[in-house]
């Protein structure tokens, strides 16, 4: 029973062809990457799927809501870490303020950056910045979770930290779809790797 | 209004100093100063040739220029700083309508009077019995222009009576308002009064003469022996009947000038006659003029402050739908939203001022104050807005792609990530414009609002000088400014630290 189902995806951007084919499934728990080169597609078929960029033709069945992990975080630039967290909770799922509040206080501690609620998004390096992205994402109870170049900000010691959090997150039963060049950390915690080349999706054993 | 008045004048001197090339004559010049703008019968350009000026002081001038065997030149000068041009020696002689004053007789030379007016009042037909004098008009707003004697009348009578003065630049529009109801009566001399009463029937002058006061010929102090020449020909003018004949021209002669001729002659002293009914309340020195003009400085500076937050707060508000629209709105509405900024940006805020306050007033009568809040806010508004546009547009997509991932809504995405980003960003040059607007609120002295520049630019006209008036309304400009900017750094810094 797959989470996410993506058949005979087209995106296009003004005339241009971007993905010019993409279909694949990721399941409950399983953790999916997209493999390939810079300019690839990997991020447009992400954003698509997201329901960021429209798609030409195809069908894409996702639950929602989607958590989404930017390659820049895109954490609100006005506010700290722990409103980043608490935002969506209070205003999209209605939760109350107080409890919305220690849940994205837990997240944080969970990811390893409960001591930098307080802190406002310039003053995080680009690994907490990642950890605050991922439990900002985590917030709204995703059960899929979205993440683009998710090592980029970081140093190889810091990756198998990245590793071991998805694959707990999986344990858990998400499914989780990563766009990443990275090709030892796809193999490290990726359950399955699909490559992107000139905008279509290959399988890969 | 100085910008105007500017403009103005530099296209006189342009237009004066061609005609005067075209014409090259050999005997010296005498350059004498006065304001077109005035208007007749003192100076006026011309109908028929804009390059000429016309009116008694200019026959005077010719007068005065002919006796001394020099060819008269005209320098265009504006009113309120025509004592400042004479002490500089920018001409020889001022001639313009110039009321002799204790003040120009302590700082220039001045010559002996030519001329003698009364100050009186106009009514509206249908008020000359209810507003009989001054004390008639408790509460009651009363014009006059600026930096005159009258002026000073309605100071003075302010203080005794509770009247409200409101002061003009100009002598056409007193009246007007006058006739659609902004003000109660106007005190001016005689000569502005009839012309006045001639323009608009439903007007009349009362018969009570409020104080009397004359004209003289101003010039640098240290002119003293030219004055003395022109003293002698004014005389000779007095005795023959050349000055009754210009007058007469001018339709300006009556019965009070004989009397004041027979004066002159028989007193050859340098002030034949006292400089005004005024003269005792006029202060000796600058230091105790400073004093008495100091609580008008300070009110003057809080209508400077109250009427420059209002008017922000009105851009800020209209600025920021302004942008909103632009940036959100249906194709008709950016387009009719970016017209506006265009004609706001592209035309003077002076022009906009005049249109709202006089332009408009045939329609709706709008009281000055109010006038000068929407005109300067909705000016600033069109500015703050492309402030806002930019601002909002300058937040990085991936906010906005952040918050829709979020299942934030288009307006809670507004409210919550972009507006308060942009404000941020915005707010640097909204401190500049929030300066700005400071120093341009000077403007709404032509809707007769008197704030912080016109206060110090009478006060300067009065005493003659502008050294003391300048260092206290620029030390008041100051003390606006600065904890604004000091105000503006620490919301910054708050902000990023927030």
């Amino acid at each position: 029973m797959s989470v996410l189902d993506v058949r005979s995806m087209q995106v296009r951007r003004g005339t241009r062809l971007v993905v010019a084919e993409a279909t694949f499934t990721a399941g409950r728990g399983e953790i999916v990457a997209l493999m390939g080169a810079s300019g690839a597609g990997k991020t447009t078929i992400l954003r698509a799927i997201a329901g960021l960029d429209p798609i030409a033709s195809g069908t894409v069945s996702i639950p929602r809501p989607v958590g989404m992990v930017f390659q820049f975080h895109h954490l609100f630039a006005n506010m700290s870490a722990h409103r980043n967290v608490w935002l969506a909770p209070v205003h999209v799922l209605k939760r109350p303020r107080e409890e919305a509040e220690r849940r994205a206080h837990e997240l944080l501690v969970s990811l390893g950056v409960g001591d930098r609620a307080s802190a406002m998004p310039h003053e995080l390096s680009g690994g907490e910045a990642q950890r605050v992205a991922i439990a900002r994402a985590l917030a709204i109870e995703p059960r899929i979770l979205l993440m683009d170049e998710p090592t980029a900000s970081l140093d190889p010691a810091r990756r198998g930290d990245l590793a071991a959090t998805l694959r707990q997150l999986a344990s858990e039963g998400r499914t989780i779809v990563i766009a990443t060049h990275d090709t030892e950390f796809a193999r490290a915690c990726a359950h399955r790797a699909l490559t992107v080349d000139g905008g279509r999706v290959h399988v890969v054993s | 209004m100085m910008s105007l008045r500017a403009s103005t004048a530099v296209l006189f001197v342009c237009l004066m100093l061609a005609s005067a090339a075209s014409r090259a004559q050999d005997r010296p010049e005498l350059r004498w100063g006065g304001d077109a703008e005035g208007g007749a019968p003192y100076v006026e350009a011309d109908a028929a040739d804009p390059s000429h000026v016309v009116g008694f002081d200019v026959d005077i001038a010719q007068l005065l220029a002919s006796g001394l065997g020099r060819a008269p030149r005209f320098v265009q000068v504006g009113f309120t700083s025509i004592d400042a041009a004479a002490a500089r020696g920018d001409f020889d002689v001022g001639l313009s309508g110039i009321e002799d004053t204790p003040a120009r007789r302590a700082r220039l030379a001045i010559t002996i009077p030519y001329y003698e007016f009364r100050e009186v009042m106009t009514v509206r037909s249908a008020d000359k019995e209810r507003y009989r004098t001054l004390a008639d008009l408790r509460g009651h707003r009363v014009a006059t222009l600026g930096a005159t004697l009258a002026y000073d009348l309605l100071v003075d009578a302010e203080a005794r009576d509770g009247i409200i003065p409101v002061t003009y630049e100009d002598d056409v529009h007193p009246y007007n308002d006058l006739v659609v109801g902004r003000v109660d009566a106007i005190v001016l001399d005689a000569i502005l009064a009839e012309r006045g009463v001639r323009r608009n029937s439903s007007l009349t002058n009362q018969a009570a003469v409020l104080a009397v006061g004359h004209y003289v010929g101003i010039l640098s102090a240290n002119q003293s022996a030219l004055r003395d020449r022109m003293n002698v020909i004014l005389r000779d003018a007095m005795r023959d009947g050349r000055l009754e004949r210009i007058l007469r021209r001018w339709n300006v002669w009556n019965e009070d000038q004989p009397r004041l001729y027979a004066r002159v002659l028989s007193d050859p002293s340098q002030y034949p006659v006292p400089s005004s009914s005024l003269a005792s309340s006029q202060p000796g020195t600058e230091g105790t003029a400073a004093r008495r003009y100091l609580p008008a400085l300070l009110r003057a500076a809080a209508i400077t402050v109250v009427l420059s937050c209002l008017a922000m707060a009105l851009a800020v508000i209209v600025g920021a739908l302004i942008a909103s629209g632009r940036i959100y709105g249906a194709a008709p509405v950016r387009m009719a939203l970016t017209g506006y900024v265009e004609i706001v940006r592209g035309t003077p805020l002076l022009l906009q001022l005049f249109v709202l306050y006089f332009g408009l007033a045939a329609v709706v009568q709008l009281p000055a104050f109010l006038a000068a809040l929407l005109g300067l806010g909705l000016n600033y508004a069109a500015y703050e807005s492309e402030i806002y546009r930019g601002a909002l547009e300058a937040i990085a997509s991936g906010q906005l792609d952040a918050a829709r991932t979020l299942g934030l809504s288009e307006r809670q995405t507004f409210f919550l990530v972009r507006a308060p980003q942009a404000f941020r960003l915005a707010l640097a040059p909204m401190t500049n414009d929030f300066v700005a607007l400071l120093k341009d609120s000077s403007l709404v002295s032509v809707i007769t609002v008197v704030e912080l520049t016109k206060e110090t630019s009478i006060f300067a006209a009065n005493i003659g000088s502008w050294v003391i008036p300048g260092l206290m309304c620029g030390a008041l400009y100051l003390a606006m400014s600065l904890p604004l900017a000091r105000l503006a750094r620490r919301i910054e810094r708050g902000w990023r630290h927030g």
